[in-house]
């Protein structure tokens, strides 16, 4: 059953690859995305992001569970406040237009389509339980470093602020030192 | 100064909810055109056969951070109204060190796994499941962690100030470090295929 499963999702990776487009050149897609960053600069007077909206929404599901928990932890409280849904916060309205800007352009595109992406030695459950653990991994990490690669990289970056530089620099840092014992994930 | 519009009053909380939500709408579709929806494609960064990450990223950086500056310049943009997170650079550099290592266990970073999600990839949706699930572990054990998280606290620091250079040297020197660094990744990525060519 398995094997099966595996050959569907194949076949339809080798059949979206008939039918998408290829990706946009990555000066011009970073000039749009620079573009889209200074607009956040100038018009409303702050960066893009991403994990944010996360922490809004895991402080939410916290709050609806076990509100008063949610009120006395430090971290969840500095996303909850009096009177205003947690979820009405200016990053997670962001990253829902994330979400629909990313379906647009991959519908456009002809690259929508159920898949999972991984090399060709892993199984499709090593590599799901691998995102999971990576995503953990990374929630720790955007916490300490007060944001992702969007929130401290990219908008930290262009603003030249010391404590993103020094965040980019070791993020970088850290995914080569493990990029080769990771190898059999991806190639 | 004209702007940032909204911290000068130009619109109110609410409109800045749906500003926020087209700027999202950017944001995500120039993601997914460069390619930022897959996992294998992102990763390509760390095995160094596609340098595409790297490209968009400084890219991007570059015009954001020129723009900016000649707003600045122009006297058009207040640069002192827009948010800059403070420093606190142990607890970031420990959180970078950590987001590199999920970036190649996971195959994501938060933003790309959204747009991974959005285009039908069910690793980046268990990717999404397990960063809520660390946010909330985090959650739980920030009362152990929380004198790591304020670990060398030095407030809202730029690099100008710290290197003591005026700001305009710096954004030169950070374009030509980008010029120097996309003429390196061409080259790079040309010897990976030639290796890759005669295996």
């Amino acid at each position: 059953m398995a094997s099966v499963a595996h050959d569907v999702v194949h076949e339809r990776a080798a059949e979206r690859a008939r039918v998408a487009q290829p990706y946009m050149n990555p000066y011009l897609a970073g000039i749009g995305l620079g573009l889209v960053l200074l607009s956040a600069f100038v018009l409303v007077g702050r960066g893009l992001g991403a994990s944010g909206a996360f922490n809004s929404g895991v402080a939410w599901l916290v709050s609806l569970v076990a509100p008063g928990y949610a009120r006395s932890n430090e971290f969840l409280a500095g996303y909850l406040e009096d009177g205003i849904h947690p979820l009405k916060a200016w990053l997670v309205f962001e990253v829902v237009g994330a979400f629909v800007g990313a379906l647009l352009s991959g519908l456009l595109a002809g690259r929508v389509g159920m898949a999972v992406e991984k090399g060709p030695r892993v199984s499709v459950r090593a590599r799901l339980a691998l995102a999971f653990v990576g995503g953990g991994l990374m929630a720790m990490g955007a916490a300490f470093g007060r944001g992702c690669t969007s929130g401290q990289a990219l908008t930290g970056g262009a603003l030249l602020n010391l404590g993103s530089w020094a965040f980019m620099m070791c993020v970088f840092g850290g995914a080569y030192a493990v990029a080769l014992p990771f190898r059999r994930q991806w190639r | 100064m004209s702007a940032p519009f909204f911290k000068l009053g130009a619109f109110g909380d609410e409109t800045s909810l749906i500003v926020a939500f087209l700027i999202g709408i950017g944001f995500g579709f120039f993601l997914e055109r460069a390619g930022f929806g897959s996992a294998r494609k992102l990763v390509s960064q760390f095995y160094l056969d596609d340098l595409a990450v790297f490209k968009v990223m400084f890219t991007a950086i570059v015009t954001a951070m020129l723009g900016v500056t000649y707003l600045a310049w122009a006297g058009f943009l207040d640069l002192s109204l827009v948010y800059l997170v403070p420093t606190y650079w142990i607890a970031q550099v420990v959180g970078g060190l950590l987001l590199g290592v999920g970036f190649v266990v996971g195959g994501y970073c938060p933003g790309t796994s959204v747009v991974s999600t959005a285009t039908g990839k069910l690793d980046g949706l268990v990717f999404v499941l397990g960063f809520a699930a660390g946010t909330f572990g985090f959650a739980l054990a920030f009362p152990l962690v929380k004198g790591l998280y304020t670990a060398g606290d030095v407030g809202t620091r730029t690099l100008p100030q710290v290197l003591g250079v005026p700001h305009g040297i710096l954004v030169f020197g950070v374009v030509l470090m980008a010029v120097f660094g996309f003429m390196g990744a061409t080259w790079v990525e040309r010897k990976m295929a030639a290796e890759t060519a005669k295996e």
